[in-house]
C-alpha cells in the first residue's frame, strides 16, 4: 500500500502540475493573488513594526546602557520629568553599578543664520564617556563635541535643515541666544518625533538650556559583571525611590505608551487587518475557484479510479506550487520596496524583518490550507455520478 | 451464475421535504460477451441504473453482484479499487482533462493505479492506435473533434483491460458517421467472451449494434428484446 502510494505520487503529481500549468492565465491569476496578499501583509506589518520601533530608537541608540533611571512619573521616553543632580551620586553608590552617567534629552528650538527657526531634539551626553553619542560619523570627529560651543547633528536632520548637504562646511546657529557650530554629522536611525537630533555634551546642554532647579532627565547605568540588569534596576528603585527600568523594559514601556495613547497604531492596525483580510479573501477565493472550476475534472478522475487521497495530494501539490511562487514574488516585491526607499528619511530604517517574513508565510499557508480544505470537502463529497450529467 | 446481476434494486433521491423514487424493484442479469443496450424515455432512470451497477452510486435497496463480488457489501474505497480494476467508463461529455494529451488522458486509469505517466502513455498509444487515433496521440482535447475525443475516451475506458465497459449516450454528441465508428469499436470489444459492454442510448440509429436491448420506463424494466424485434416494434 505504501509502495502503491509512492508510485501514485509520481504520475498523479505530474497530472496535477499539468492541470495547474495547462491554463497559464488561471495559473498566473492564482500566483498574483498570493503575491498581492503577501505584499500587502508583509509591507504593511513591516512599516508598522518600523514606526513602533522608532518610538524606542532613542533608547536602543544608547547601546551601553543596561538600566535607565528617571523620575517615577515618566511613562515613556519622550516625556521629561527632570531629577535633582544629587540623584546621580545616589545612583552611583548603589552596589552593582559599574558606572552611571547623566543623559539629557529634550526639545529645543534653533535659530538659523537667516533667522528661520527649527525645532530639534537636543541630546546631552556625558562629557567624559560620550555615552549616547552616535558613533557612525559621516564627517568630523566624535570628540570635537567636547570643544566649547560644538554640536553634532544626525544626517537626516542636517539634510532637513540644510538641504544642500555639504557636511564639511561647518554651520552655525543659535540656541537660546548661544552660538553653536556643527562639528560633525553622523548616521542615526530616525526617532518617532522625526525632529533633527542635535548632540552636545551634557555640560553644554546645561549651559544652553534655561536655568531650572532640576534639569537632569535621565541617568543611564551599566551593571557590574555578574549583576543582571533586572536585579540592578530593582535595587536602584528600592534604594533611591526613583524609577529604574532595564533598557528592554523601558523600550517596551515606550512602545506600549504609543500603542495605547496615540491613534497611529489603531489606524495602522486597521490598515493591516484590512490588508490581511483582503489578502486572505483574494487567496482563499482564487483557490476555491480553482478547485471548484476543476470539479468536473476531479469527478472524472474519481470515476476512473483516482482516490480521494490521491486528489488531496494533487491539490496540496498545486497549492504549494502556487503558494511558494506567490509568496516568493510577494516577498521579493516587499524587499524591493524597502530597498528602493531605504534612503528616504520617512522610511529609513524600515526593513523586512525575519519575523514578519515567517509570520506572513504562516498566514499565507494557513489561508491556503483553509481554503483548499474548504473546497476539497466539495471534491470529497463529490458524487462521481455527476460525470454522467451534462 | 451471471456476470452482472441486479436483484430488487430501488433508488430514491431526497427531493425537497420528501423522496422521489427513481428506480422501482429492478431485477435483471447481464452477460459478458454481449453488447447490452438500455433504452427508454428521458428521465426514466437509465443513468441512475448504470451508475448503481458500476458502483459510483449506491442503491437504496436491493442486491448487486458484479463479476462475482457483492457491490452492496463494499465500502467506498473498495468500490474505487474495484472500478479501477474492472470497469471502464465512456461518458456523453467525454470528460477528458484539457491539460493532458490524448495519450495521457487515455492512460489515466493506469496512472491512478500507480504506473508512471510514460508507461501509461505508452500503453495508451496502443489503444489509440486500435481506435484509429495513432496520428493524434500528442494532441490536446481542444485540438480534436468530438468524434476523436470520444475515441480517446474509449481508449481510456479500455486501457486497463476492464471486463465491463459502461457507456452513457456515447454517440449523442456525434454525427452519424462518427457515431457509427464508435459503435463499431464497442461492438468489436463485446465480441470477446470475457468482456461486456453496456450502452445507454436514445439513438435509434445504433440499435442494430446491440445483442440485446433492455427497455425502461418510469424506473422499471419493461422489456428485454432482441434488436431485430425491437427495431421493428419501434
Ligand atoms: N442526484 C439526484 N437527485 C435528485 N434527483 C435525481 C438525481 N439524479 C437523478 N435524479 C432524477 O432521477 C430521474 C432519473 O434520472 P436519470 O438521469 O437516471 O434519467 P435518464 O433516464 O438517464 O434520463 P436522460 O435520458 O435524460 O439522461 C430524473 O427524474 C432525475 O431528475
Ligand atoms: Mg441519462
Amino acid at each position: 500500500m505504501i509502495l502503491n502510494g509512492s508510485l501514485n505520487g509520481n504520475s498523479m503529481n505530474a497530472v496535477a502540475l499539468k492541470m495547474l500549468l495547462g491554463d497559464r492565465a488561471k495559473y498566473l491569476g492564482l500566483v498574483f493573488g498570493v503575491t498581492f496578499a503577501t505584499l500587502l501583509m508583509a509591507q504593511q506589518v513591516s512599516i508598522f513594526v518600523g514606526i513602533m520601533s522608532r518610538t524606542a530608537n532613542a533608547i536602543t541608540s544608547v547601546r551601553e546602557a543596561d538600566v535607565w533611571v528617571m523620575d517615577p512619573r515618566v511613562r515613556y521616553v519622550d516625556e521629561v520629568e527632570p531629577m535633582r543632580d544629587v540623584e546621580l551620586s545616589r545612583v552611583r553608590s548603589v552596589p552593582g553599578v559599574d558606572w552611571a552617567v547623566p543623559f539629557y534629552k529634550g526639545l529645543s528650538t534653533i535659530r538659523l543664520a537667516d533667522g528661520l527657526t527649527q525645532q530639534v531634539q537636543l541630546i546631552g551626553v556625558d562629557d567624559v564617556s560620550l555615552i549616547g553619542l552616535c558613533d557612525d560619523m559621516l564627517s568630523g570627529r566624535r570628540d570635537a563635541i567636547r570643544d566649547p560651543q560644538s554640536a553634532i547633528m544626525d544626517r537626516n536632520g542636517f539634510l532637513f535643515v540644510w538641504p544642500e548637504g555639504d557636511f564639511q562646511n561647518s554651520r552655525t546657529f543659535e540656541l537660546n541666544d548661544n552660538r553653536l557650530r556643527i562639528r560633525g554629522v553622523c548616521n542615526e536611525k530616525p526617532t518617532f518625533l522625526t525632529f533633527p537630533i542635535l548632540y552636545v555634551t551634557y555640560q553644554t546642554a546645561m549651559e544652553i538650556t534655561p536655568p531650572q532647579r532640576k534639569k537632569m532627565p535621565f541617568i543611564v547605568v551599566k551593571a557590574r559583571d555578574g549583576v543582571t540588569a533586572e536585579a540592578l534596576a530593582t535595587r536602584i528603585a528600592h534604594t533611591t525611590g526613583l524609577q529604574a527600568l532595564t533598557a528592554p523594559q523601558f523600550r517596551w514601556r515606550s512602545i506600549n505608551y504609543y500603542l495605547e495613547r496615540t491613534g497611529i497604531p489603531i489606524n495602522f492596525g486597521i490598515t493591516i487587518a484590512l490588508g490581511a483580510i483582503i489578502g486572505a479573501a483574494i487567496t482563499a477565493q482564487t483557490f476555491y475557484i480553482f478547485v471548484v472550476e476543476n470539479l468536473k475534472q476531479f469527478a472524472a478522475m474519481k470515476a476512473v479510479g483516482v482516490t480521494n487521497g490521491q486528489l488531496l495530494r494533487m491539490v496540496l501539490l498545486q497549492a504549494s506550487v502556487v503558494g511558494s511562487m506567490g509568496y516568493g514574488l510577494g516577498m521579493g516585491a516587499t524587499a524591493l520596496f524597502f530597498f528602493a526607499t531605504k534612503n528616504q528619511p520617512a522610511l529609513q530604517g524600515f526593513q523586512l524583518y525575519a519575523q514578519v517574513m515567517a509570520g506572513t508565510a504562516v498566514s499565507i499557508a494557513i489561508i491556503i490550507l483553509g481554503s483548499i480544505l474548504f473546497s476539497l470537502r466539495k471534491v470529497f463529497r463529490l458524487d462521481p455520478a455527476v460525470v454522467f450529467r451534462g | 451464475m451471471s456476470d452482472v446481476s441486479l436483484r430488487h434494486v430501488s433508488k430514491s433521491f431526497a427531493a425537497g421535504d420528501g423522496q422521489v423514487q427513481v428506480l422501482h424493484d429492478v431485477s435483471t442479469d447481464i452477460r459478458l460477451g454481449e453488447l447490452t443496450m438500455l433504452v427508454g424515455p428521458s428521465g426514466c432512470g437509465k443513468t441512475t441504473l448504470i451508475s448503481i451497477l458500476s458502483g459510483i452510486l449506491s442503491a437504496s435497496a436491493g442486491e448487486i453482484e458484479l463479476l462475482g463480488h457483492s457491490l452492496t457489501q463494499m465500502n467506498d474505497r473498495k468500490k474505487v479499487m474495484f472500478r479501477r480494476k474492472n470497469i471502464g467508463f465512456i461518458f456523453q461529455q467525454y470528460n477528458l482533462l484539457p491539460a493532458l494529451t490524448a495519450a495521457e488522458n487515455a492512460g489515466m486509469p493506469l496512472m491512478a493505479s500507480g504506473l508512471s505517466m510514460q508507461k501509461a502513455s505508452q500503453r495508451a498509444c496502443e489503444l489509440l492506435d486500435a481506435v484509429g487515433m495513432s496520428d493524434h496521440v500528442n494532441k490536446l482535447p481542444r485540438q480534436l473533434s468530438g468524434g476523436q475525443q470520444q475515441r480517446v475516451a474509449i481508449a481510456r475506458a479500455l486501457v486497463h483491460s476492464p471486463r465491463l465497459i459502461v457507456c452513457d449516450e456515447p454517440t449523442a454528441a456525434l454525427d452519424a458517421a462518427s457515431g457509427k465508428g464508435v459503435m463499431d469499436i464497442l461492438r468489436q470489444i463485446a465480441s470477446t467472451p470475457e468482456r461486456g459492454v453496456i450502452v445507454v442510448t436514445h439513438d435509434n440509429r445504433i440499435y442494430s449494434h446491440a445483442d440485446r436491448i433492455l427497455e425502461m420506463s418510469d424506473g422499471r424494466l419493461i422489456g428485454d428484446h432482441a434488436p431485430d424485434a425491437f427495431i421493428h416494434k419501434e
